[in-house]
């Protein structure tokens, strides 16, 4: 059953108390970046995707791959929400033995379409999976979100371009435009700009989008889909720690857990109980 | 035995006939088709061959992405770039999640030729073999690089196999038995054994003959399976005869010789010679000028079984 727009606030917003909790609990993760990008994968996981929990590998289903695996938080709390596993699982992240690996692992979790964490190669395979697709004749979809820090890497690039050549229109890549990377904002370590306009040039129907207007998300999907010649990418601007006071706008909060006073601020921010 | 023919035909031959009869291969090249062999079946299937451009990064993880789709993806270029500059897709995005993966590398070795160091791989199979989940194929001969190529098929999972630029002798009858990790005993012996895996098994057979024209009896074993290596084979080999010698068209450092030295030096100790590229770069030239500078030559084969059976002095004073 599809969220609708109230819903799926709520949902990002439970997801987001989920992914403080988790790197709280871990005692290290990467909180800025889940956060930032909890509203674009709240709206996949229960709106834009044909997916089945029951049966996380169904052939003609709608894929994911989370190209920027450092999020793994909010894959996980998606998954655990949509029913792919137990939320019990979720306090275990990163922990010895826990199926919750540090980044995606597809072979030790339902739901996770593709082991990813080394930048740039979830949108190379996600062109692959799109590739099939067309070979099979299916019209299921994939989705991959990236990182703007991520598009330093020249794989993402190649990929791009195959995606282009092979007019893959059933892959939507997602940017999560937060502007901030490990060492400081994308201006400061290695500028991106102008993004929209490389990715025109490289073959690419771009939707510019507030990544946090849930209207706004649910629109560029739908317009996303209705594209029948190019792969589609949504150029998300969002809020690095989106969601949490002292995290929003902060790249320290890129690859840091918080404190059991912090987690506590962090889930009065976000309206939770502690 | 039949002409000459390059281990990378064989591998495009059998690509076409049994992409013939599998259609859910798929093949992908790096714009080398014509040098890999891929457009062999490229001609006969084109709704089923991609150019990924030059671009080995991207070729490996759409590979991924076909093969998490259920789809049995072969990707090829040449060994340098295959191992080489896609070395992390195929670790992270290919041998972690143990996808379906077929890496089929050409112009492996200094028998590339030519074209000089930066091209010849001398490193893949060391790199390859390093993989968790990795299976590492390396044949000689027209007809075990065929019967590779319908192996990997059969088997489930992420496999490397290395093919050669130039023409080599066919060494084993049609009907050899090749099963993926077991090597082929080509004959008996008691003296020494020459464990050869690629090209260098064609160079192993003039050796055998050789030495055993001097009254050497010579074990010989084409390992065209490098991981997993079949230690069964090895350690009877190094409890059987008095020294075993290995022969590669590869870096002394990490590929068969070093598998094999790992394999004595844990279940049966005993001398291990280790006949291959040491240790340096390759350069421009003709492979058979390339095989000598480099000591690939069944000479050194058997130069290397004699100073191993005690003869060193001897080898060593005619230097």
């Amino acid at each position: 059953m599809k969220q609708n727009v109230v819903e799926l606030k709520a949902t990002a917003n439970t997801m987001r108390q989920d992914i403080v909790r988790m790197v709280n609990a871990a005692g290290s993760g990467h909180p800025g970046g889940s956060l930032s990008a909890a509203d674009i994968v709240a709206a996949l996981y229960f709106n834009v995707m044909d997916i089945d929990p029951k049966d996380p590998k169904k052939v003609d289903r709608d894929k994911f791959v989370l190209s920027k695996g450092h999020a793994a938080p909010v894959l996980y709390t998606a998954l655990a929400n949509r029913g792919f596993f137990a939320k019990e699982e979720l306090l275990q992240l990163r922990k010895f033995g826990a199926m919750l690996q540090g980044h995606p692992d597809m072979k030790g979790t339902p739901g996770v379409d593709m082991s990813t964490g080394s930048l740039g190669q979830g949108i190379s395979v996600a062109v692959g999976m799109a590739l099939a697709n067309k070979i099979d004749g299916r019209t299921s979809r994939v989705y991959t979100l990236l990182g703007d820090g991520e598009c330093n890497e020249g794989l993402v690039w190649e990929a791009l371009m195959a995606g282009a050549h092979y007019k893959l229109s059933n892959l939507t890549a997602i940017l999560d435009y937060n502007g901030l990377q490990i060492d400081g904002s994308n201006d400061d370590v290695m500028g991106i700009k102008p993004i929209d306009k490389k990715f025109e040039s490289f073959g690419w129907n771009v939707i510019e989008i507030d990544g946090h207007d849930m209207d706004a998300i649910l629109a560029a999907f739908e317009s996303a889909k209705n594209e029948t010649e190019k792969p589609s990418v949504i150029l998300a601007t969002t809020v690095k720690g989106k969601g949490v006071s002292f995290m929003e706008g902060d790249y320290g909060w890129h690859g840091q857990a918080p404190s059991d006073e912090q987690l506590a601020q962090a889930l009065k921010d976000l309206g939770g109980d502690c | 035995m039949s002409k000459n023919i390059a281990t990378r035909e064989s591998y495009g031959n059998a690509l076409k006939r049994i992409g013939g009869e599998n259609k859910n291969i798929v093949v992908l090249d790096a714009d080398l088709s014509k040098s890999t062999k891929t457009a062999v079946f490229g001609a006969a299937y084109p709704e089923r061959h991609f150019n990924m451009g030059i671009a080995e990064q991207n070729m490996i993880g759409v590979a991924a992405g076909l093969a998490a789709s259920g789809k049995i993806p072969v990707a090829s270029s040449f060994a340098m770039f295959a191992a080489g500059r896609a070395f992390e897709v195929v670790r992270n995005s290919v041998c972690y999640p143990k996808l379906n993966v077929k890496i089929c590398a050409t112009h492996a070795g200094v028998t590339v030729g030519d074209d000089g160091a930066s091209h010849q791989a001398i490193e893949d199979l060391s790199i390859m073999r390093s993989l968790p989940n990795m299976v590492v194929l390396n044949p000689g001969d027209d007809v075990t690089a065929q019967k590779a190529v319908e192996a990997m098929m059969e088997y489930h999972g992420p496999v490397y196999a290395r093919f050669g630029r130039a023409a080599v002798p066919v060494v084993h009858a049609e009907d050899v038995v090749f099963e993926i990790g077991k090597g082929i005993q080509m004959s008996e012996g008691t003296d020494v054994t020459i464990i050869a895996t690629g090209i260098l098994v064609a160079e192993a057979v003039e050796a055998r003959a050789t030495l055993e024209k001097e009254g050497i009896s010579v074990r010989l074993i084409d390992m065209h399976t490098i991981k997993p290596i079949d230690t069964d084979i090895i350690v009877k080999a190094a409890m059987e005869t008095k020294a075993i010698i290995t022969a590669e068209e590869h870096s002394i450092i990490g590929g068969l010789g070093s598998a094999v030295a790992e394999v004595v030096s844990e279940h049966a100790p005993t001398k291990v010679i280790r006949v291959g590229v040491k240790d340096t770069f390759g350069e421009s030239g003709k492979p058979d000028q390339l095989m000598e500078a480099y000591g690939l030559k069944a000479a050194n084969i058997v130069e290397a079984a004699k100073s191993a059976l005690g003869e060193t002095v001897v080898v060593e004073a005619t230097k």
